[in-house]
């Protein structure tokens, strides 16, 4: 094993977002303040409550999952589709580390990078609204999965992907719609039954209602569904990651 | 010896149906200088790329050193460092980090003064902590063989080396080739230019359409291809080549002022002696007389073109 190797791939990778602070760390904090001015205060004065939690703190884990979601994709996505980019991605190909070794520094990096971020949104929310975490443990489990998950699914992206138009696409007309759909700012039980059996179909309306449950102990679907729904998106991640570099896709002809 | 290198029928077709390479046998000597010369499209960059690990050979295989480069890749990449055609660099990084971070891929910590000595040896010490968008094209590239280098590899791939490269640093590349071949340092290199095959090289291969053409000790090469010519200057006209001379095979320049005889000149006999002397019976007056030898230039164009 080429820990030294996935040590300087970690650290390059996270020295980047150091460099790039303001856009890695600052821009999710000034959205997440946005929304809840907007949600929070505008709106959220008008509908007072949802399942017995203030609209204000209902929102809190819903959208710290659209950044984090989009986050993961966006770092995982970039960090490996800029060197395939510029080409200096030889460097990588050619050192004598294995593609599992690739896989744990990049998605580590990007995954680091997105929990960072989610606990400074959750900071954020402090500020602006109560809240409590009826279980830590869970909540951290679901910030943890959620953030490798994605990256993951960010580095399939960023492998696919030829141009930087195609690293746009799968997170804009994919992610975003589902996320917005997800719950995110309503609970489900809020929309017409028709609507209802169509958002089950939306693997995001789990993630959210786990991690919404660890916060109010209020969910959707049951947690322990939630989990295993969680572990299967990852487990599929998994799967195609390891065929792409099985295969030697998009990365060595 | 056993070779360093062993590429036993080699073949690479890419997705687009091309066939980069076809069927390439080559063994390469521990601690040579190897120059492999062709021209654009031959097929060279392909071949260092499947070496390093860069691309997937769709036949035949290549060993470094008895191991196998897809089954033992570890072993082989660590032997290995490649300078690429193109000025590949992140833009942000400074010199110094750069260089940490190729090391630190090929599983090694951080040698500080291995790596000053290397930096010097590169002319970039003062350079270290500049951002790597901020340096020169020729700088550029000695960070590349700085990264290349960085490991301490076994054997150096350098892919067109010397291109926009201005003659001083060329020369220092050459100087560097050189130091790190007595060190024991196998050296692979591509150019398209002939002359630092000829200067550099200890072998010379050529590659034409995917395939090795030939691959000969550089001076061998020269003694099998390499003809020599003798002209002759004249004084005065000469209307044609007097029938005495026909045995030579002579040429006459257009404007009658020039004799050129083609010999080879690890004959035991090139039979210059004779011709020299039936000139002057032939009542032909020397203005002068020089011998020109041809260069791995025109062998090369003279291979390729066949
Ligand atoms: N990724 C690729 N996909 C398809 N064809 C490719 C690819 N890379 C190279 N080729 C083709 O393979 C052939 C050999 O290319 P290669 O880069 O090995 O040539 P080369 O000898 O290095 O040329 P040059 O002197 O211009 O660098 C060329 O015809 C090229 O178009
Ligand atoms: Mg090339």
């Amino acid at each position: 094993m080429n820990t030294c190797a996935i040590r300087v791939i970690y650290k390059y990778e996270m020295l980047r977002a150091w460099d790039t602070m303001l856009q890695s760390f600052v821009s999710p904090v000034i959205s997440t303040a946005l929304y809840f001015v907007v949600f929070g205060s505008a709106i959220g004065s008008r509908i007072e409550s949802v399942e017995g939690v203030p609209y204000g703190s209902f929102i809190v884990p819903g959208l710290m999952m659209l950044v984090l979601l989009t986050q993961s994709i966006a770092n995982a996505s970039f960090g490996i589709y800029f060197p395939k980019f510029t080409g200096t991605i030889y460097e990588v190909m050619s050192a004598p580390i294995s593609f599992f070794e690739i896989l744990v520094g990049y998605v580590g990096a990007a995954a680091t990078k997105s929990f960072i971020i989610g606990l400074i949104i959750l900071a954020t929310a402090g500020f602006f609204v109560p809240l409590q975490i009826a279980h830590p443990v869970w909540m951290m489990g679901f910030l943890i999965l959620t953030c490798i998950t994605f990256s993951l699914f960010g580095f399939i992206i960023g492998l696919w992907a030829t141009n930087f138009e195609k690293l746009q696409l799968i997170p804009m007309l994919v992610i975003t719609p589902l996320v917005f759909l997800g719950g995110s700012f309503y609970s489900v039980n809020m929309l017409p039954p028709a609507w209802q059996t169509a958002t089950f179909f939306n693997p995001v309306v789990y993630l959210i209602s786990g991690f919404r449950w660890s916060f109010f102990e209020v969910s959707d679907v049951s947690v322990g569904l939630s989990l295993v729904m969680v572990l299967a998106f990852l487990g599929i991640c998994l799967f195609i990651v390891w065929r792409m570099f099985k295969t030697g896709y998009r990365l060595k002809q | 010896m056993q070779p360093i290198v062993s590429i036993t029928n080699l073949s690479k077709t890419y997705a687009s149906g091309h066939q980069a390479l076809k069927n390439l046998n080559l063994d390469i000597a521990r601690g040579e200088i190897l120059a492999l010369l062709g021209p654009n499209g031959a097929g060279k960059t392909t071949l260092i790329s499947i070496i390093c690990g860069i691309v997937n050979a769709t036949e035949g295989s290549v060993t470094v050193d008895g191991h196998d480069i897809v089954t033992d890749y570890r072993i082989t990449r660590s032997m290995i460092g490649l300078v690429p055609q193109e000025l590949t660099l992140g833009a942000f990084d400074t010199v110094w980090n750069t260089l940490c971070f190729s090391r630190g891929l090929f599983g090694k910590k951080p040698d500080h003064a291995y790596l000053e000595q290397l930096l010097k040896d590169l002319s970039l010490w003062e350079k270290k902590d500049s951002e790597l968008m901020t340096l020169s094209g020729g700088m550029k590239r000695r960070v590349l063989i700085g990264k290349a280098l960085v490991h301490e590899p076994a054997i150096l791939f350098l892919d067109e080396p010397t291109a926009g490269v201005d003659v001083e640093l060329r020369k220092d590349m050459w100087a560097l080739v050189r130091r790190l071949r007595e060190t024991g340092v196998t050296i692979i290199l591509t150019t398209h230019y002939i002359d630092e095959a000829e200067e550099i090289a200890d072998r010379v291969g050529v590659i034409n359409n995917g395939e090795l053409l030939l691959v000969d000790d550089k001076h061998a090469l020269m003694h099998k291809l390499g003809k020599r010519q003798l002209i002759v200057e004249l004084d005065q006209v000469a209307e044609s080549i007097p029938d005495v001379l026909l045995p030579w095979a002579l040429d006459l320049s257009a404007d009658g002022l020039q004799l050129s005889y083609t010999y080879d000149p690890h004959n035991t006999h090139t039979g210059i002696n004779e011709l020299l002397q039936a000139i002057g019976a032939a009542g032909l007056l020397l203005k002068d007389i020089k011998t020109t030898q041809s260069t791995l230039e025109e062998i090369f164009v003279s291979l390729v073109k066949s």
